[in-house]
């Protein structure tokens, strides 16, 4: 897997490339049994500890030229997210209109990397990108705002494969860049690995598009409902073996979402990964990150985890609604010297 | 611009004030001092930070007396739970000043402002309350019915944790009852005058605690006088042994927290990020200075090399530099005479064939610096698995099975501390009991609770600090001592 750098497009290899990377490393085909093998043998997680270097990395003080850097940064690295069952095509404009433009007093403000959005939405958010989408902007030789469109029965994954299958398949053929799917986690909890691997290569399959263009796989493991430190790194080795291009932490719809050790272990995940392999999986959290200062230790945890490398569109996403407004009020602090106020940036 | 520069982020000097020069603490006031005054500095910068007196034999004989005259007339006939309210005073006084004496604690021994603030000063308001909550409860210590105090406490305490090492001996002995001659390292002395004036702000009656500052010629004042009941000393295996000699066959009853050698031990199930980052902790934390440090390396054989990977891997994330930056990691060592002794041992390292890696790392040009350094190859018979290093140097042998990590673990003069990493519950009580060392961590390292007790086998000392079992050091069961 290379990146090209260009903020959404990933060069993936395709689904018999993936089924060829588990079964060298598993040296047998892939079933429960091969991948319990190899899951279960994975060294373990100490919570005490993981937690106190997730508490390490958050005292990281980013302040100054670093702090600006860090606001711009993680701009460019949201999904500016709607997922409600109230969305509307108006509300989706707007939510795309906000990622276009999210400070309308600040020219020099960044853009965000997508939208994310449901399926059913994910042509509206096409359309009123119009020419920042990112296929047509790349065209055009600039970046563009991608559009995630999250499937497979989202949130709860609760359906049968071919309903999941066809999910994606109307969100891709409908347009978007990116799918968030969602495991399985009745089926990884009970222990069909097989099954949840299988869906996740099945998905992956469906993402291909005839003229290559392949949409981009994030796998949401939910981390809240696999509960254990253990449980979530076995489920990001699998989905990183059934060929993910990104493993994502949450769908933002249980109590429990992105905290900072799950991303961190995540991340050593992916770095162990491009150590074993040479190939680079994104990482995205999602769900509760709403201060700029919660994402900004989120960027400290990157860089001091994967690498600083890993900062770029390609390769970490936060997924946020509320978040982006606070980093603006944050980045005007920072221009004028002093605190505006929530009527000095917009609602979408 | 690289993200991982991060801009500077000092933490301000300005809510600290020292004054120009100190003196001693006596009889609840600052005299002047005999010895010739000495300039204490800033390691990281070799900056003079205030000018200290020294105390000579007739300074502290002074002290003495104070001491005496406090326990006798005022501190021994005090309530445990009046004792305690001071010691509660005392600790909120710490809390309430944390920052300053953050601020001053890593300006005098170069650590890092992270853990001056995030580790030294809560532990110390940590084991003030933890004290000062046995202060009227010592009949439950275990020693029987109304325990008694010893008399006059002389301590004496190292460089490494200057305000928690004084914590650590004033609490316990405050709260049993005792009076206090206390002498700061010669290099660290600021912090224990800060303290001093707290203890002015709370009132503590005049004599209760004696600072006598000074070198090597003042601790052995407070060793060799006659009217001190008891010495307790934290520091080097060598200068135990000295007093040691001084005390015996006289009354003085004597703890001695001494230096160590301790094995990190890491099995080939070990959860291995977090035993990298324990690994890290347990050396690099406090650049090495730390008499329970995790300085040996016991990995398992067939792990090793993926261990070595990773360690070398988080090392060339520490930055190192400016101690009051918050970011910073590693801080400056404490004095010359001691950057002098790791440079000697890591040379000897190199010579008997060890294999020396640092990260790349740029040193600061004042002050005294020492990159995070690892060896791999290091044999059980080599000097640096053998001697203490104190400074940030890990040696990395290896072990094929439990009874070969407990053996080579157990192989050291010293028997401080030691750290286990494995998955496997079994096998780490197991292997914790048959370690001979006081405190055995498991999958963590370097943490400490004034309810947990600390303290050696073998060459690292005896006598326990911290917890009820902190307290024998202090007490006599009743009818012992009058």
């Amino acid at each position: 897997m290379t990146v090209d750098g260009s903020g959404t497009g990933v060069a993936r290899p395709g689904a018999s490339v993936v089924a060829g990377r588990a079964l060298e490393l598993l040296d047998a085909p892939v079933t429960d049994a091969t991948l319990r093998r190899y899951l279960e043998g994975i060294p373990g997680v100490d919570a005490v500890g993981l937690e106190q270097r997730a508490a390490g990395l958050a005292t990281r003080s980013i302040k100054t030229t670093s702090k600006r850097l860090a606001l711009d940064r993680v701009i460019e690295l949201i999904d500016l997210t709607t997922l409600e069952g109230a969305d509307t095509p108006g509300k989706v404009r707007s939510l795309v209109a906000k990622a276009i433009t999210p400070d309308p007093s600040d020219p020099t403000c960044p853009r965000v990397a997508a939208v994310c959005v449901y399926g059913d939405l994910a042509a509206v958010a096409i359309d009123a990108l119009g020419p920042f989408h990112a296929p047509r902007a790349r065209a055009a030789g600039a970046t563009g705002i991608a559009v995630a469109a999250v499937a497979t029965a989202f949130p709860s994954g609760r359906a049968s494969l071919a309903v999941k299958l066809a999910d994606v398949a109307d969100a891709v053929a409908a347009g978007a860049d990116e799918i968030d799917m969602v495991i399985d986690r009745g089926a990884f909890l009970s222990g069909r690995y097989e099954q949840v691997f299988e869906e996740i290569r099945a998905v992956k399959e469906a993402c291909r598009r005839p003229d290559g263009e392949d949409a981009h796989l994030k796998v949401i493991l939910e981390v809240g409902e696999l509960v254990t430190y253990d449980n979530a790194r076995r489920a990001s080795w699998l989905a990183v073996l059934a060929g993910a291009d990104f493993i994502k932490t949450s769908t933002g719809k249980v109590a429990s979402n992105a905290t900072l050790p799950m991303t961190l272990l995540m991340l050593e995940v992916v770095r162990d990964w491009h150590r074993l392999t040479g190939e680079k999986v994104g990482v995205k959290p999602a769900g509760g990150i709403r201060t700029s200062k919660d994402a900004i230790r989120n960027l400290v945890t990157v860089a001091e985890t994967a690498g600083e490398e890993w900062l770029q569109p390609a390769l970490f996403r936060i997924g946020a609604s509320s978040l982006l407004n606070d980093v603006l009020l944050q980045r005007q602090k920072a221009r004028t010297g002093h605190y505006s106020g929530a009527d000095y940036v917009t609602i979408d | 611009m690289s993200f991982l520069d991060y801009a500077p982020a000092p933490e301000s000097r300005a809510i600290l004030s020292l004054r120009p020069s100190y003196g001693l603490f006596v009889d609840g006031e600052f005299v002047d001092g005999n010895g010739p005054a000495f300039t204490t500095i800033s390691p990281a910068t070799e900056e003079g930070l205030a000018e200290i007196a020294t105390a000579d034999d007739a300074d502290v004989d002074r002290a003495v007396a104070a001491a005496r005259k406090a326990y006798d007339r005022v501190w021994s006939k005090l309530s445990g739970s009046d004792r305690g309210k001071y010691l509660f005073r005392i600790a909120r006084l710490v809390q309430e000043r944390a920052r300053e004496l953050a601020v001053a604690e890593t300006l005098n021994n170069g650590k890092p402002i992270k853990e001056s603030r995030d580790v030294d000063i809560p532990l110390v308001a940590a084991w003030f309350f933890y004290y000062a909550g046995w202060a009227d409860k010592l009949d439950h210590a275990g020693l029987g019915a109304d325990p008694r105090p010893l008399g006059v406490a002389g301590q004496i305490i190292p460089w490494n944790f200057p305000l928690l090492m004084l914590a650590w001996k004033i609490a316990p002995a405050l709260a049993s009852g005792n009076t206090v001659v206390l002498k700061p390292a010669e290099t660290t002395p600021l912090t224990a005058l800060l303290f001093a004036e707290i203890l002015q702000q709370a009132d503590l009656p005049p004599g209760v605690v004696n600072i006598v500052t000074g070198a090597g010629a003042t601790g052995r004042a407070v060793v060799r006088h006659p009217d001190v009941d008891k010495i307790a000393f934290t520091g080097s295996t060598a200068v135990g042994r000295e007093i040691a000699r001084a005390t015996a066959g006289t009354r003085k009853r004597l703890t001695l927290e001494l230096g160590g050698k301790a094995a990190n031990i890491v099995f080939d199930d070990a959860p291995i990020d977090q035993a990298i980052e324990g690994v890290v902790n347990g050396i690099f934390y406090n650049q090495g200075h730390v008499c329970c440090a995790g300085s040996r390396l016991l990995v398992q054989e067939n792990v090793h090399d993926d261990v070595v990977e990773r360690l070398k891997q988080r090392l060339t994330t520490l930055r190192l530099g400016d101690p009051l930056d918050k970011n910073t990691d590693i801080g400056a060592v404490n004095s010359a005479a001691q950057l002098e002794r790791i440079r000697e041992l890591t040379a000897a390292g190199e010579e008997e064939g060890a294999t020396r890696w640092s990260p790349p790392c740029v040193l600061p040009e004042a002050g005294f610096w020492f990159a995070p350094t690892i060896f791999t190859g290091v044999q059980t018979s080599s000097r640096i698995a053998r001697e203490e290093i104190f400074g940030p140097v890990l040696s990395i042998l290896t072990f094929r099975t439990p009874q070969e990590a407990i053996a080579k673990a157990n192989n050291t003069p010293y028997g401080l501390s030691a750290g286990i990493w494995s998955d496997k519950g079994s096998r780490v009580l197991a292997v914790a009991d048959g370690l001979r060392a006081g405190v055995v961590w498991t999958n963590t390292f370097n943490r400490f609770d004034p309810a947990s007790p600390f303290g050696g086998y073998k060459e690292s000392g005896y006598g326990r600090e911290g917890g009820k079992q902190g307290l024998a050091a202090y007490l006599a069961p009743s009818g012992g001592i009058r």
